[in-house]
């Protein structure tokens, strides 16, 4: 496979997961803020989900007000905002045109068409109308996820997984981190209802509400739900999953080409190092450090992978 | 003449350079005027040449490069002899017919001050050969040489309204202007043993050569106002600067560049080769 | 002479001829059409537009700010051609493709023709399209024009025209082959009352073209399709063929030269390319030797291929034999190189560089199309007939400033095939591409092309760029049912 192609691919699979992932974020953020009571928290609300995918200072910079209808436009369909699920979506049709002939055409279609259902669309409307386009792209990108998984399983496949799962494993990262307060054991304190909510928002966003009651059978305890999005493998979105899944990925390339590199290694060593440790160490030596560190660790991993693969 | 060559090209990168390709055209040929008794192109890292010949039907050699390398040093030497035949050209293998050196190129692209050259010129006389020494010398005596003003893509138009340039923008404003009469022109670039004792020069030279009914071609060197005689060792040609330069390059990586050439061009005393060669080292 | 020219003549309809009955064969097409009814035919044309869209059948157009992908328009109703007119046809366009590939060796090696005098000296050696970088090199198993588009107009029941030859890097194959598909989903009925020729092995066919011209046999060639990117407005054809043969589709940055060899940059090392089918046009082939600015190419590709190495297909260069000044002199070299009388006439040309072509061009600018040498995509001409008189003494102008710039033909009288329009069914222009393989020892051409339509009412203007669009091209099997195909030994 060109190394263009392969890079094509991954971007592919990042920018796939980075639109869904905000689209989430979006959805959850209208629904907590919905529950907010107040403007002020209603406010906050906004400005966490701007925190988590990075947008806060650029969205500063555009000198709009943090309101509902304003953070969704821009986060969902701003074409100045290059993280926004319009952007992600343009990105991903691009590298898709360019590396059409690596991907099924139902593969194809699927990005064409969450593209063109939202290239059109530049106001995300009010609540309810906000809520159906939000319903739209997450049915495209399932669609998107559908049609990969009907793919043969070789390197194009593989490509677009390992985009995923290094998008995913960030993402993840920065959600837990942005709320990391709220899930320390003494912000039980706090915990009223509006961190509740809180929660609740932050298992939304990765799909993992059933989850969470499925695996403890608890109500809402904080440092679970650290537990469930860090360590729980079952759980595609935690941070081990993406951690097994980029071992596992790179090595069935390194199957098909028979060579293993950097990026392996790190992902073995990145994996060793989460297995070793539990969320009660996490929590003494402070969990906003250990997010840092695995998000440097995961942007380090995607040079690797860069410079593996000569995407140049 | 027995002349020695020795022309150094020096490329030093900042970062190193990942994959050079290089197209040189740097080996002259042997005819009429010219007989080439040595020569050779040597390279200070692990490089592959190959040689070829062009459309025009000049030696050229692509040098690829395929390791890192933050410097390249190209040195091209030998020792022609030469013969003076009044600027004629003859003998010259695989030759293109002079039709095709009509055709203006972007680099010699005609101006209303480049017409009014040619129609000055035009009205001096009615022979070709007249017309192109007037041409020459119009040059020569209306331009001043200057080698701060002008860069390798300077057009003749830009040139020749500035008024000054260096021997290339010269070439170029006689071959528009020659093409503007009708008559086919080209570019010759080569080296010039320079009899006022400065042996050391910063570049390649370059003149023109335009094709004479009866005569066929015949060089004018309008950089120094003469037709090229026994001082000159002809190495390629083409329609302008960009089809004749000694080289022409693209890598990947490397970051800024910095290029020094040193051309020494020494008349060899007219006893063995060997000598000759030992002073083009020392 | 003039005043023939005057007179209206008269147009051919493909389905009609010229009276109130089908032409013999065409039966079936008129009762689809009647059955169908102009409702179902409108209906099944916007799900075939909704699907090209889908599937991102798209172009951009130049010039246009918004430069968004637009679909070029599809029209439903199918283009017709019977056997013996289809084998009347692939013979003349193979004895042109032929000649052609003998004029482009000759020029730029023993140039016979020009010592002969059947082609004046300046008219190719003088030509900006004569590529001096590539004068006495021979390409591999010496073929230049692998891919031959021949854009031809037909003009009567026996009458087809050659307009224009492409033997750079013609595009449009593609549409012939989703045409067909679509038709074929949409109208599987039609295909009932029909025997139709296929057109989906093109790819096969030009696999087996490319592998053919590819240098020295012993390993199994590798095969690239070599595209400007996915901004370029053929992309999508681009993808389609290397999608359908099953070669890598790369961009410059994917290769590089080393060695006299080109690479192409994979995740496993390099992979040596022998056949490089590009769809860049020269100028931006090679940097070093070509337009020094151009990002889309590979440096030294030249070097390799004149070393050998590499086939480039077409080969580069082949501009001087589509070229428009040459055009005119197709038929002396047809005539030249095969012995015989060309089978497929051109267009009467007046070349403008010529007085006496010059003096009847000015005294008729009413009535012919005036074309720039160097121009294409129906810029630069002039359509005398439909055109204000400020614009005809604007090119009356250009011409007396610049003869030699332009040639002028009479406007010709275009066949017309019935097309679905706003107002139910009628007749609109056409022309015909059809596209002709050249392999180191075969030339052969599937039954089909690419036929484009001038959708504005009376107009002659095809070109998508300018609101043409197309149709499916249906070559009928021959009566006996036995299919044919044109493959014949090359260069013997």
């Amino acid at each position: 496979m060109l190394s263009r192609t392969a890079a094509n691919l991954y971007w592919i699979g990042r920018y796939m997961e980075r639109a869904e992932f905000t689209t989430r974020l979006a959805e959850a953020t209208l629904r907590l803020s919905s529950l907010s009571s107040g403007a002020q928290a209603e406010r906050a609300a906004w400005e966490s989900a701007l925190q988590v995918v990075g947008e806060d200072e650029s969205f500063a910079a555009s000198a709009e007000n943090a309101t509902p209808f304003n953070v969704t436009r821009w986060l969902l369909l701003s074409e100045d905002n290059p993280n926004s699920v319009r952007s992600c979506l343009a990105f991903a049709r691009d590298n898709a045109r360019a590396a059409r002939n690596a991907m099924t055409r139902e593969a194809w279609e699927a990005i064409n068409r969450a593209w063109l259902d939202l290239r059109a669309r530049t106001s995300p409307g009010g609540g309810q109308a906000a809520m159906n386009l939000i319903d739209t792209v997450k049915a495209d990108t399932r669609g998107f996820e559908g049609a990969l998984s009907r793919m043969l399983r070789r390197e194009a496949y593989w490509f677009m997984r390992l985009g995923s799962v290094i998008e995913r494993g960030d993402n993840t990262a920065r959600l837990v981190d942005v709320k990391y307060y709220l899930l320390l054991p003494e912000g039980e304190r706090v915990g009223g209802t509006l961190d509740r909510d809180q929660w609740t928002t932050l298992l939304q966003t990765v799909s993992a509400r059933n989850a969470y009651r499925l695996l403890y059978r608890d109500s809402l305890k904080p440092w679970l739900v650290a537990d469930l999005l860090i360590f729980r493998a079952e759980m595609p979105r935690s941070l081990a999953a993406s951690c097994a899944e980029t071992v596992q990925l790179l090595s069935e390339l390194g199957g098909s080409s028979g060579r293993q590199g950097e990026a392996d290694r790190l992902a073995r060593l990145r994996q060793t190092q989460l297995a070793d440790t539990d969320i009660d160490r996490i929590f003494r030596s402070g969990l906003h450090e250990f997010l840092g560190t695995y998000i440097a660790d995961n942007a380090a991993i995607h040079r690797a992978i860069a410079q593996q693969f000569r995407f140049g | 003449m027995r002349l020695n060559v020795c022309y150094t090209t020096l490329y030093e990168y900042r970062e190193p350079a990942r994959h050079i390709v290089q197209l040189l055209r740097v080996t002259p040929q042997s005819f009429a005027g010219q007989s080439v008794l040595d020569w050779r192109i040597d390279v200070d890292s692990d490089v592959r040449l190959r040689a070829g010949r062009d459309g025009f039907g000049n030696v050229t050699h692509m040098l690829y490069v395929d390791r890192p390398v933050d410097r390249l040093k190209l040195t091209v030497a030998g020792s022609v002899l030469t013969q003076d035949m009044a600027g004629i050209v003859q003998g010259v293998a695989g030759e293109l017919p002079p039709l095709v050196f009509l055709r203006p190129t972007p680099m010699t692209a005609p101006s209303p001050a480049l017409a009014a050259l040619a129609e000055k010129i035009a009205g001096q006389s009615a022979g070709a050969l007249d017309r192109l020494h007037f041409l020459a010398a119009a040059i020569n005596g209306g331009m001043r040489f200057d080698t701060e003003s002008t860069a390798v893509d300077t057009k003749a138009a830009e040139a020749f309204e500035a008024g000054h340039g260096v021997c290339q923008d010269f070439t170029h404003i006689f071959i528009a202007a020659a093409r503007l009469q009708g008559i086919p022109a080209r570019y010759v670039s080569g080296h010039l043993f320079r009899r006022d004792g400065a042996h050391s020069q910063e570049a390649a030279h370059a003149w023109a050569e335009a094709w004479v009914e009866d005569l066929g071609w015949v060089g004018f060197d309008p950089a120094n106002g003469t037709s090229p005689d026994d001082a000159y060792i002809r190495v390629a040609t083409g329609l302008d600067y960009r089809d004749a330069a000694p080289t022409a390059g693209a890598r990947s990586g490397g970051g800024a560049e910095e290029l020094s050439v040193e051309v020494l061009v020494t008349r060899a005393r007219e006893k063995g080769q060997f000598q000759s060669q030992s002073q083009v080292r020392s | 002479m003039g005043a023939a020219r005057v007179v209206r003549k008269r147009i051919f309809d493909e389905l009609w001829g010229g009276g109130r009955a089908p032409r013999a064969g065409f039966e079936p097409l008129a009762s689809w059409l009647t059955d169908t009814g102009t409702g179902e035919l409108g209906r099944r044309q916007q799900a075939a537009e909704a699907a090209f869209r889908t599937l991102g059948v798209t172009f951009s157009v130049y010039g246009e700010k918004d430069s968004a992908e637009r679909i070029i328009p599809f029209d439903i109703i199918p283009r017709i051609f019977t056997a013996r007119e289809w084998d009347k046809l692939s013979a003349g366009l193979e004895q042109r493709v032929r000649a052609i590939n003998a004029f482009i060796a000759d020029v730029y090696g023993e140039r016979r023709i020009i010592a002969d005098g059947v082609v004046p000296a300046d008219i190719v050696l003088g030509n900006p399209q004569y590529c001096i970088p590539v004068a006495g090199a021979r390409p591999p198993h010496g073929v230049y024009a692998h891919i031959s588009g021949i854009d031809l107009v037909r003009t009567g029941a026996e009458e087809f025209v050659v307009l224009e030859d492409n033997v750079r890097t013609p595009s449009g194959v593609s549409y012939m082959i989703e045409n067909r598909e679509a038709m074929l989903r949409l109208c599987p009925e039609l295909f009932d009352r029909f025997a139709v020729q296929p057109v989906d092995n093109y790819p096969d066919l030009l696999r087996d073209t490319l592998y053919s011209v590819a240098p020295h046999g012993a390993r199994a060639p590798v095969c690239v399709l070599l595209t400007p990117g996915h901004h370029n407005s053929a992309f999508y054809e681009h993808s389609f063929l290397a999608d359908t043969m099953g070669i890598e589709l790369v961009e410059g940055t994917d290769l590089e030269v080393d060695d006299d060899i080109v690479w192409m940059r994979t995740i496993d090392g390099r992979v040596r390319v022998d056949v490089i089918y590009r769809r860049i046009d020269d100028d931006f082939l090679d940097p070093l030797i070509f337009n020094p600015r151009s990002m889309l190419g590979v440096a030294g590709l030249l070097a390799a291929y004149l070393a050998g190495n590499v086939a480039i297909v077409n080969a580069p260069g082949n501009g001087i034999a589509d070229d428009k000044a040459i055009y005119s002199y197709m038929p002396d070299i047809v005539r030249y190189y095969s012995g015989e009388e060309a089978q497929l006439p051109n267009v009467e040309t007046w070349r403008c560089r010529e007085p006496e072509a010059l003096r009847y061009t000015l005294d008729n600018l009413e009535t012919l199309v005036v074309k720039l040498v160097d121009g294409s995509g129906g810029y630069g001409m002039l359509i005398g007939p439909t055109a204000a008189s400020a614009e005809i003494e604007q090119f009356r102008a250009a011409l007396v400033a610049e003869p030699h710039r332009y040639i002028a033909q009479p406007t010709l009288a275009l066949s017309t095939v019935p097309t679905l329009t706003e107002q139910g069914v009628s007749p609109r222009h056409v022309d015909f591409r059809p596209f002709v393989l050249t392999g180191a020892d075969h030339v052969c051409i599937v039954p089909g092309g690419l036929t484009r339509v001038a959708l504005r009412e009376g107009s002659l203007v095809v070109n998508s760029s300018q609101g043409g669009g197309t149709k499916d091209s249906i070559v009928l099997a021959a009566a006996d049912g036995k299919e044919e195909q044109h493959a014949l030994p090359y260069g013997g």
